[in-house]
């Protein structure tokens, strides 16, 4: 494959969906990914995320709509896409009863690399993602972290151009998560367009694009600062010394969108700044003493307005 | 199709194979098991059956004659009876599973050399007399030496089972049994595993086609199969005497045949099957069939039309007429083309099958 042309899009879809039986798992779907993007899906479980990338690789046939990736027309041109395209699946894939070494070796055959370049790449992937040591263990008695890596070097050996990563840090502790994202900006630096599905808010929060899917349906789609920025509704810290009783009360309120506790306080978003009123009245008279303040809009409020609200936020993204 | 990608999977498949101890022993345990049980069946190292001897001649040589039998060990001779009713009646009870007969002219006979000089009755129903009665009726009558080679001086006469069965038989049909059941199974099952494992969804992201897929992952059966004609062969050669009369080369090719047949009934299932578990049940619901109606077990002529007919499509009935064919009758391959042709007509609705049901997606 040529060099990709920065204007160009990398993957086009347009009313992408895909029903099992009577489920939709992916319904009418716009993306627009561009070159050198990390593009990050978030979504509950069983929005879709992963059925969508499955049909950008070419894995599902989609029930209608169009994709096009890498200037591929898929399903048609699956094939061609193939040796450019490098994914990761949620699950771990490769063989369990190989080691990381005859796993890589392996790929390496399959996508077609002379002998000497296999050699060569194999012993840089296993530098660059901490396996040389690992290199005779067998993949099924590595650590969940350890696995991780083991699949990202099997999805990138064959250097390709995109790379779809479908939740590659569940599992993994912290630290680990921050060093495989450092992997993954380093890619991007050397021009790999990444499309990476995650629950992880501190990981969306790193991509420079984010989709929010919620039961199959693109409900946002922007930068996450924008997403941020453009919050639908209003952060609030309920500081009061019983906020379980508090959580109670509010629960079910008009305009109350989402209510969580973060350890003494209560997290609440709520609709609009004419609720903050009528809701900390509701709290006096159920005998809480309560002090309302306003809170910086997080990702995660991003995420729960957009999911609970699909109808609203719907086609938000500018 | 790409051969660096081929070979890459058959290693693979290999080293996978070498590291499941448990599948690695049942490829070279099969073979040994099975024919060391069913070899148990046709050993003919029996010893101590009870037995009755009805002597009416009752002179110096039949008595001369029953003790050099006696001596051989493989009788036990419990019973002297004087009727051939008693005779009858032990053998019904299972006290006895073989008697010696001398009839009344037994020397008469002996000079004349013209009717066996002695019956042997054995219970035809127990393969293992059968088997001790065949060597004892080679035992050499003395003054039987001057016969003509057209009368044996002991005659054996099967109660039970006059379709006589030669023991010979089963090694060659044991091959066939053998092949079915570790290429059918294991192919059925490698093949489902990649994809009940997962690895199916990474694989299809790559330039795998699936035919490289299957191909890499079936032809370390072939070879495997061939080992395992080699281990049973060379075992009934030394356990149970067990002849190739006709051409060794035409004997593996015969194998290599039906081993391509097997395969392509284990691609075939595995397409039907979604779990191991499946697969290993499929693969067991076409052995039955097999081992029933494909003449193993059973003789072919004495089965009914419609178990013939379909015994007609099954790949063993084939692989025996040949194996029995080239190892006992000493028949060449090209005599048995009928045979070879239906197992590569076998192997081709097989295979056209499986490519039509193979797609490279996962719904
Ligand atoms: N092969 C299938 N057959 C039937 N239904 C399916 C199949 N694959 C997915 N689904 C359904 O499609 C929906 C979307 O599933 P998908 O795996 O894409 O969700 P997801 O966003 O990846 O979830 P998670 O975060 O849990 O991985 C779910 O309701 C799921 O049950
Ligand atoms: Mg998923």
């Amino acid at each position: 494959m040529a060099s990709i042309d920065d204007s160009a899009t990398v993957i086009r879809v347009r009313g992408l969906s895909k029903r099992f039986g009577t489920t939709v798992a992916v319904d009418a779907l716009d993306l627009d990914v561009r070159p050198r993007e990390v593009y990050g899906f978030l979504g509950p479980n069983g929005s879709g995320k992963s059925t969508t990338l499955r049909m950008l690789c070419g894995l599902l046939h989609p029930s209608s709509g169009e994709i096009e990736v890498l200037g591929h027309h898929l399903p048609k041109d699956a094939e061609g896409l193939k040796r450019h395209l490098g994914y990761m699946t949620q699950s771990f894939s490769l063989y369990r009863d190989l080691s990381v070494n005859e796993n890589l070796t392996f790929l390496a055959a399959v996508h077609g690399l002379p002998r000497k370049r296999a050699h060569q790449r194999i012993e840089e992937l296993l530098n660059r993602y901490w396996l040389a040591e690992l290199r005779h263990q067998l993949a099924g008695t590595l650590s969940g972290g350890q696995k991780q890596r083991l699949a990202l070097a099997g999805a990138v050996l064959h250097e390709p151009d995109l790379l779809l990563l479908d939740e590659p840090t569940s599992a993994v502790d912290p630290q680990s998560r921050r060093e495989f994202w450092e992997s993954l900006f380093e890619l991007a630096d050397a021009g790999t367009t990444i499309l990476v599905s995650t629950h992880y808010m501190d990981e969306a929060e790193r991509c420079t694009r984010l989709a929010i899917l919620d039961r199959g349906r693109l409900v946002a789609d922007d930068s996450p600062q924008r997403l941020m920025e453009a919050l639908p509704g209003r952060p609030l810290l309920v500081e009061c010394d019983r906020p379980r009783q508090a959580q109670q009360v509010l629960e079910g309120q008009p305009g109350v969108i989402a209510l969580a506790q973060i350890g003494a306080a209560l997290r609440m978003l709520v609709e609009d700044v004419e609720y903050e009123n009528p809701l900390s009245e509701r709290l006096r008279t159920a005998g809480i003493e309560a002090r309302l303040v306003s809170g910086t809009a997080n990702l995660e409020d991003v995420f729960v307005a957009a999911t609970r609200q699909p109808r609203q936020s719907a086609g938000e993204a500018s | 199709m790409k051969l660096q990608r081929l070979l890459a999977i058959v290693l693979k498949e290999l080293r996978q194979l070498r590291r499941d101890r448990l599948t690695f022993a049942m490829i070279v345990g099969i073979p040994v098991m099975q024919l060391v049980l069913f070899g148990y069946a046709i050993n003919l190292d029996v010893r101590q059956l009870d037995a009755a001897v009805l002597d009416q001649a009752d002179t110096a040589r039949s008595r001369e004659l029953v003790a050099q039998i006696e001596a051989t060990q493989v009788l036990t001779l419990r019973y002297r009876v004087s009727t051939p009713q008693e005779v009858n009646d032990l053998m019904r009870r299972g006290k006895i599973s073989v008697a010696l007969i001398l009839p009344t002219d037994f020397e008469a006979r002996l000079e004349r050399g013209d009717r066996p000089a002695l019956q042997l009755v054995v219970d035809g129903s127990d393969q293992v007399v059968q088997a001790a009665a065949r060597q004892l009726a080679r035992f050499p009558v003395p003054d039987a030496a001057g016969w003509t080679q057209q009368v044996t001086p002991i005659e054996v006469v099967n109660f039970y089972n006059p379709e006589r069965r030669a023991p010979i038989n089963t090694v060659p049909g044991l091959i066939g049994v053998i092949l079915t059941m570790t290429m059918v199974l294991f192919t059925a099952i490698a093949l489902v595993r990649e994809r009940e494992n997962g690895n199916l969804e990474m694989l299809i992201a790559t330039p795998v086609s699936p035919w490289e897929l299957t191909l890499g992952k079936v032809l370390p059966f072939v070879g495997i199969g061939l080992v395992q004609v080699t281990v049973v062969l060379l075992l009934g050669k030394w356990l149970f005497a067990v002849p190739v009369r006709g051409s060794l080369l035409e004997l593996y090719l015969a194998a290599l045949v039906f081993i391509l047949a097997s395969l392509s009934l284990g691609i075939f299932l595995s397409t039907l099957a979604r779990s191991q578990f499946q697969a290993m049940q499929l693969a067991f619901f076409t052995f039955l069939p097999q081992i029933l109606l494909s003449g193993f077990m059973f003789p072919f002529a004495g089965m009914p039309k419609v178990a013939q007919w379909l015994a007609e499509l099954l790949p063993l009935t084939h692989f025996l007429r040949l194996v029995r064919g080239i190892m006992l009758r000493d028949a060449s391959l090209f005599e048995l083309w009928p045979a070879l042709a239906a197992l590569g007509i076998f192997t081709l609705v097989m295979l056209s099958v499986a490519v039509m049901r193979t797609h490279k997606r996962l719904d």
